[in-house]
C-alpha cells in the first residue's frame, strides 16, 4: 500500500533523519522509498519540508498537496503552514513547542503555540501533540525531537510502520553512543500518542 | 544491493560503477554530495580531490581524461560559467578516456544567484546533455554518459536539478570494482588546439550533430507513449510528475519524455508529432524542448500548436510540482477537477523564516564589530557567496551588494574609482577567497584601489555542507598537507596592512576596523573563528532576569536566533545558544552571564 508523509518544521530539527528513517522502515519491508528534503540554504533556520512516499509505482518523492496520510510538524506553525498537504482523513502528530523566529524577536511578537495546535484541531479530525520539551529534558538532550515524533507516529497506527522497525533502522544508523537515548525518546513518543 | 540513496550519492555511485578514474570539483549546492560520496565510497586506484575552482577543476578532468582516465568533474551551475573557458575548448580538442560534466541546476532557485540552465551549455559548446527525472534515472545515465563520452571522443555534460540531486530513492547499485589503470598520456598534435585544429574541429562538431541526434532518438529514455490528438512533452524532474499526474488523472495522451535535450532526439520527436493538434510542455527554467519542437514544427511544416512558456501555459520560473502541473495539464486536456482544495485563509499569521546565521555564528560578530567600527560614517559593504551573504538579513544589514563568487574584492574597486570618499569593504569567505578572491586582491594592490577586504576564516566552506580547502590542510584523499596561509598570499601579493582578529573578542575586532579605516590603501582584516558546525561549546550564556532592564539591545543589533523576548526580557533559549558569548559583550548592563553547558 502507498503511504505519504509530510514532514516540517525549522532548519536544525532532524527532520532529514527522520525522513530517511521512515524511508528505510518501507525499504527494510520491500518496498520502494523515496524522499525529497530541504537541504541548502533554508537549512540555516529557514522552514524546511521533507517529503516521504513508500510503496510501488511512484514516480516524484514529492507528495502533492491533499496527499499525506501523515503530517508530521516538528513545530506547530509550520505543520500550520503545511496543512494543504493533508489528506482529508490524514493525521496530525505535532510537537507543542513553538521556534521562535528572529522575526518575531524583533517585533517583539512572540509566536503561541496553543493558538496553532488549536487551529490544526479546528481543521483535522485527529491531531496528536506530543510534549516533546518535556521528553528532550529527560533524554537529555534537545535533538531526539525528531525520533520522540516519528515514535508517536508509529503509534497512531497511520504510517503503517511499528516502533520495532524504527527501532531495528536506528539501531542500525545512529552511532552506538546515542542509541539508548534516542529509543528512551522513541518510546516515550509513542507513549504520548497512545495517552491521546 | 538496495540502497536509500540521494541522487548525487547515486550519481557517484554510477560513476564508480562505470570504472571513473579521477574525479574532482568545486562544491555547490545542488552538487556538493558527489564529490564526498565518492570519497567515501571509493575503490583503490581512484582518484579525488576538491579543486580550488571550477575552472581549475576543468583543467584537471582535461588532463586526466587527455592520459586515458574517465574523469567526473562537478560543479553547480554558477560554476559551469567559472569553468566555461576551458570547457569551450575541450569540446574542440576532445578527449581520450571518458569526461563527464556534471552541472547541477538550481530551479527556484533555492540555494543560488540565477535560475541559469546548463542545457544551454551543450548546445553552445556541441557536446551532449543527459537529463535525469530521477536518482534512479542518474544512476544509470551517468554510465551511458561515460560511454557516449568515449565513443565519441567528447565531452558529455550530466544535468541534474536540485529535485533529483537531493531527493532520495531505493536503487539497485552495482558493487564497485577498482578501476582499470589508464593508458597514459601519448604525445600527439591533436592535443594542441591552432587556428587550422580549430577549423576542422567546428566542422565536425558540427556535422556529427545530425548523426547524434538520429542515435539519441534510439535511447532507451527518451521515449513516447499513448495515443490522440493531444500530446505533453517533458523531461527533468518535470516528468515524474508528469507521469504521476496522469496516472493520477486516468488520462491517456501522446507522451514524449525528453532526457537529452541536446542533440535533441528529432526522429523521435517527429513521430511523436505527427498527427497531435496541440502539445504542451512540461520543463523547468528555460522553454528548451518548447523551442526545439517549435523549431521541428517549422522545418517540417507541420501545424501542431506548441504551448509552454512562451505561450502563457505554463510557468516561467520556480519550481514546477504536482499541483502545477496537475492545474495545467487537466486544462489542457479539458478534465474538470473535481476536488476542492480546502480554505485556510482564517489562519492564524505564520512567521516568515528566512535563513539566518546560525546562532554563534562567528560572521554574526564580524559584522557587527565591523557595523559599530563605522557607524556614522560613509561606507558600502560588498558581500560574496556563503553562510555570510545572510548577513544582509536585518538587523546586521551589512551586505549591499552580492554579485558572483570573488566579487565583494573587485566590485569594491570599481566603487573606489567612481566615488573615493566612502570606505569600501570586501567580506570574503576562506574558501570563496582561494577560489576567486586572491586575483581580485592583486588587481586592487596593482591599480591602487583603495578598500579593506574583511576575510571571514572560519576555517571551512560552510554554506555547502563543509569542505576542506587549501588553508585547511586536509585533502579528500584523507591526506594532510601544508596548510596555505592567507596572511603569507596577502604579504606576498603586496598588501601592507594585514590585521587578524578574532571577532568573538568584540573590542579587539572593533579596534581592528577603526585602525584599518584609518589608513590607505589596500588593508585585509583576517576575522578568525571556526563555524560553530564544526565544534560542540562547551558553554552557553543566560540572561539573569533580575538584571535584564528590558532594553531589548542585544535582540534590537543581533539578531541571534537564540535570543528571543518573553515579557519584555531577553532570554536565551538554551538548546539553541552557542555560547559565543556577543550578546554579553553587547549588553549594557551585565545582565547576560555565562553558564556551563
Ligand atoms: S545567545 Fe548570545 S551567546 Fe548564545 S549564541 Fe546567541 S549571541 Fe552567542
Ligand atoms: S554553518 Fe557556520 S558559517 Fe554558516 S551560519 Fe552556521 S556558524 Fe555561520
Amino acid at each position: 500500500m502507498n503511504r505519504s508523509f509530510l514532514l516540517c518544521g525549522v532548519g536544525g530539527q532532524g527532520t532529514v533523519l527522520a525522513s530517511r528513517v521512515l524511508a528505510q522502515t518501507a525499504m527494510d519491508r520491500g518496498e520502494y522509498a523515496g524522499t525529497a528534503e530541504t537541504i541548502g540554504m533554508a537549512q540555516r533556520g529557514g522552514c524546511v519540508v521533507s517529503h516521504v512516499r513508500t510503496g510501488s509505482g511512484i514516480n516524484s518523492a514529492l507528495v502533492p498537496e491533499g496527499g499525506a496520510d501523515l503530517l508530521i510538524g516538528f513545530e506547530p506553525s509550520e505543520a500550520v503552514r503545511c496543512m494543504k498537504y493533508l489528506k482529508p482523513d490524514g493525521v496530525c502528530i505535532v510537537s507543542s513547542k513553538a521556534v521562535q523566529p528572529v522575526t518575531a524577536a524583533l517585533t517583539g511578537k512572540r509566536l503561541d503555540s496553543a493558538e496553532m495546535i488549536a487551529y490544526l484541531k479546528k481543521h483535522i479530525s485527529r491531531v496528536i501533540v506530543v510534549d516533546t520539551e518535556a521528553i528532550c529534558e529527560s533524554c537529555a538532550s534537545p535533538k531526539v525531537l525528531n525520533v520522540a515524533l516519528l515514535g508517536a507516529a508509529a503509534e497512531s497506527g497511520k504510517a503503517g510502520v511499528s516502533t520495532s522497525e524504527i527501532e531495528e533502522v536506528l539501531r542500525k544508523r545512529l552511532p552506538e553512543k546515542l542509541i539508548d537515548m534516542n529509543l528512551k525518546a522513541l518510546r516515550l513518543g509513542a507513549e504520548a500518542a497512545s495517552e491521546e | 544491493m538496495r540502497e536509500l540513496l540521494m541522487g548525487n550519492e547515486a550519481i557517484a555511485m554510477g560513476a564508480l560503477a562505470a570504472g571513473v578514474n579521477v574525479v574532482c570539483g568545486y562544491p555547490g549546492t545542488p552538487s556538493s554530495e558527489v564529490v564526498e560520496t565518492v570519497a567515501k565510497r571509493k575503490p583503490d586506484g581512484v582518484y579525488v580531490e576538491w579543486s580550488i575552482n571550477e575552472k581549475t577543476a576543468m583543467e584537471v578532468a582535461a588532463g586526466a581524461a587527455y592520459s586515458g582516465s574517465r574523469v567526473l568533474v562537478t560543479m553547480k551551475q554558477m560554476g559551469l560559467n567559472v569553468c566555461s573557458d576551458p570547457l569551450m575548448c575541450v569540446n574542440y580538442i576532445g578527449i581520450k578516456g571518458g569526461l563527464v560534466v556534471l552541472s547541477a541546476d538550481d530551479p527556484g532557485p533555492i540555494s543560488s544567484q540565477t535560475e541559469q540552465d546548463s542545457r544551454h551549455f551543450g548546445k553552445y559548446a556541441g557536446i551532449p546533455v543527459f537529463d535525469p527525472a530521477t536518482p534512479e534515472e542518474a544512476y544509470r545515465m551517468v554510465q551511458d554518459a561515460f560511454e557516449l563520452s568515449e565513443k565519441l571522443g567528447t565531452p558529455v555534460i550530466l544535468r541534474p536539478t536540485t529535485r533529483v540531486c537531493h531527493n532520495c530513492a531505493s536503487i539497485e547499485i552495482e558493487e564497485v570494482k577498482s578501476p582499470e589503470k589508464p593508458e597514459g598520456f601519448i604525445k600527439d598534435s591533436r592535443w594542441v588546439i591552432f587556428p587550422r585544429l580549430a577549423y576542422s574541429a567546428k566542422c565536425r562538431l558540427f556535422e556529427r550533430e545530425e548523426g547524434l541526434s538520429d542515435l539519441l532518438s534510439q535511447y532507451c529514455f527518451n521515449t513516447t507513449a499513448g495515443k490522440g490528438k493531444l500530446g505533453v512533452a517533458c523531461g527533468g524532474v518535470s516528468a515524474a510528475y508528469t507521469k504521476d499526474v496522469l496516472a493520477e488523472l486516468g488520462a491517456d495522451c501522446r507522451l514524449l519524455n525528453v532526457a537529452t535535450p541536446y542533440p535533441f532526439p528529432s526522429k523521435l520527436a517527429e513521430a511523436f508529432l505527427d498527427g497531435l493538434d496541440s502539445v504542451i510542455v512540461f520543463e523547468e527554467l528555460d522553454p528548451v524542448i518548447e523551442d526545439a519542437l517549435t523549431e521541428i514544427c517549422g522545418r517540417k511544416g507541420l501545424r501542431v500548436k506548441i504551448c509552454g512558456k512562451r505561450t502563457g501555459h505554463t510557468i516561467h520560473a520556480g519550481e514546477n510540482t504536482h499541483f502545477i502541473i496537475k492545474k495545467q495539464l487537466s486544462a489542457f486536456l479539458g478534465i474538470e477537477l473535481k476536488e476542492e482544495i480546502p480554505d485556510f485563509s482564517d489562519a492564524p499569521e505564520l512567521p516568515a523564516r528566512p535563513p539566518i546565521l546560525c546562532a554563534g555564528c562567528p560572521h554574526r560578530a564580524a559584522f557587527y564589530a565591523v557595523k559599530q567600527a563605522m557607524k556614522g560614517k560613509k561606507a558600502v559593504f560588498c558581500g560574496d557567496i556563503g553562510c555570510y551573504t545572510l548577513g544582509n538579513a536585518m538587523p546586521l544589514d551589512m551586505v549591499d551588494t552580492c554579485l558572483c563568487m570573488g566579487a565583494s574584492v573587485s566590485v569594491p574597486q570599481g566603487m573606489y574609482h567612481s566615488e573615493n570618499d566612502a570606505v569600501h569593504f570586501g567580506f570574503i569567505g576562506d574558501s570563496t577567497f582561494f577560489h576567486s578572491g586572491i586575483t581580485n586582491v592583486i588587481n586592487a594592490v596593482y591599480n591602487k584601489a583603495e578598500e579593506i577586504v574583511v576575510i571571514l576564516d572560519n576555517s571551512t566552506t560552510a554554506m555547502t555542507g563543509h569542505q576542506p580547502h587549501p588553508g585547511i590542510g586536509k585533502t579528500m584523499m584523507g591526506d594532510i598537507s601544508e596548510k596555505i596561509s592567507i596572511e603569507k598570499i596577502l604579504e606576498a601579493v603586496g598588501v601592507t596592512s594585514v590585521r587578524v582578529a578574532d571577532p568573538l573578542k568584540l573590542e579587539e575586532a572593533v579596534d581592528a576596523v577603526r585602525e584599518a579605516a584609518s589608513e590607505k590603501g589596500v588593508r585585509c582584516i583576517i576575522f578568525r573563528s571556526p563555524c560553530v558546525a564544526l565544534f560542540k561549546p562547551d558553554k552557553k550564556m543566560a540572561v539573569q532576569p533580575e538584571k535584564c532592564r528590558k532594553c531589548q539591545r542585544c535582540i534590537r543589533e543581533l539578531g541571534c536566533p537564540a535570543l528571543s523576548i518573553e515579557d519584555g526580557r531577553a532570554v536565551v533559549e538554551p538548546s539553541l545558544c552557542n555560547g559565543c558569548g556577543l550578546c554579553a559583550e553587547v549588553c549594557g548592563f551585565g545582565a547576560i552571564e555565562e553558564v556551563r553547558g
